[in-house]
């Protein structure tokens, strides 16, 4: 196997129209195109997905360890800032 | 001969043409130069065999001799296996192989595109399953091509060292015989004139675009309408033929 295989890139699946589109995990490809055909045939063999994002892994900006505290603990209090006190409508689907 | 002794020979040709080139194929698999490209190659692999399946299917229906596709694959001799001569050449390198795999891709796009208009329901209707899958393997094959021929100094020499050692196989891709001649008028057969013309046209761009120098004047090889094959294909039988044979009647 080749040490040469180009950058990583995220990859995200869309299952469905409408639905968000969630990442499926990474791969190595030259430029986009090939990002993209590779994708298709890593994150796709089993209909999957009807739709595919592919970022370079560079261009994510992610939070680090050491945050977790003053970034997430503060929300674990305040549980009037989740929606269980409302009934979602049937109409509105999944959310 | 009659139209269907003609429709069983058509169907064994275009089923042997994918057989050898998917057990070719495979040798790949697990070897591939990186991970995501042995998986593509492989997918591609997959999708030949998948094709070589339903024509062999196919032919052994038409035979009507009540020999299964099995029988067709794994007992016939290599005179009476009529694949291109091109697909049962050896891999290579990596370059070697996709230089191939698009000459093939590409006549497979314009001869699927064409076979999917016969008037034999089956032979359409596997073709119409397999444009979908070639013009994917063509994308993928063709941007190889591109980056090879237009890449490093050692990519574009092993592309182009390719190219000139395959093209004298790309001739028998398009012979017609006797076998052709009644099926086009029964407008079950393609004209392979038509394919020729389209894929010379993307191959001429595909090849400019990619830096590589079309091989002209060359003689082309020829044999395998008539079962007469390289040294090659008796090797890739016996390997693939081995198990049958041994234990003729052995499931799983």
């Amino acid at each position: 196997m080749s040490d040469n295989q180009g950058p990583v890139w995220e990859i995200f699946l869309q299952k469905k129209a409408g639905q968000p589109f969630v990442h499926c995990g990474s791969l190595h490809a030259y430029d986009k195109e090939m990002a993209l055909q590779n994708a298709r045939d890593l994150y796709t063999r089993r209909g999957e997905g009807i739709s595919i994002w592919a970022v370079p892994s560079n261009a994510i900006v992610a939070s680090s360890p050491e945050d977790i505290g003053p970034f997430f603990e503060p929300s674990n209090d305040k549980v009037y800032r989740h929606p269980t006190f409302y009934q979602i409508p049937d109409a509105i689907g999944h959310m | 001969m009659t139209v269907n002794d003609a429709l069983f020979q058509y169907t064994l040709r275009l089923g042997d043409t994918n057989l050898i080139l998917g057990q070719r194929l495979s040798e790949w698999t697990g070897h591939g130069p990186f991970l995501e490209e042995d998986l593509a190659l492989t997918n591609i692999t997959l999708d030949i065999t998948g094709t070589a399946k339903s024509l062999l299917e196919y032919a052994a229906l038409v035979e009507g001799k009540s020999r299964t596709a099995d029988d067709l694959a794994y007992l016939r001799n290599d005179r009476h296996y009529f694949n291109a001569q091109i697909t049962e050449l050896p891999n290579g390198d990596y370059a070697r192989t996709i230089v191939r795999q698009a000459i093939i891709d590409c006549f497979d796009f314009y001869f699927y595109t064409e076979l999917a208009k016969s008037k034999d329901e089956t032979l359409a209707g596997i073709a119409q399953k397999s444009i979908k899958e070639v013009t994917y393997h063509l994308r993928h094959t063709a941007s190889w091509v591109e980056r090879f021929g237009d890449g490093t100094e050692e990519s574009h020499n092993k592309a182009q060292t390719a190219l000139n050692e395959l093209w004298q196989y790309t001739g028998e891709l398009f012979e017609m015989n006797e076998i052709d001649e009644i099926l086009i008028q029964e407008g079950i057969a393609v004209d392979l004139n038509l394919v020729k013309a389209k894929w010379e046209l993307y191959m001429t761009d595909l090849l400019q675009k990619s830096n590589l120098v079309k091989p002209e004047n060359v003689f082309m090889q020829t044999g395998s309408r008539k079962g007469i094959h390289t040294e090659y294909l008796a090797f890739i039988l016996a390997e693939m033929q081995a198990l049958p044979r041994m234990y003729p009647d052995a499931k799983w």
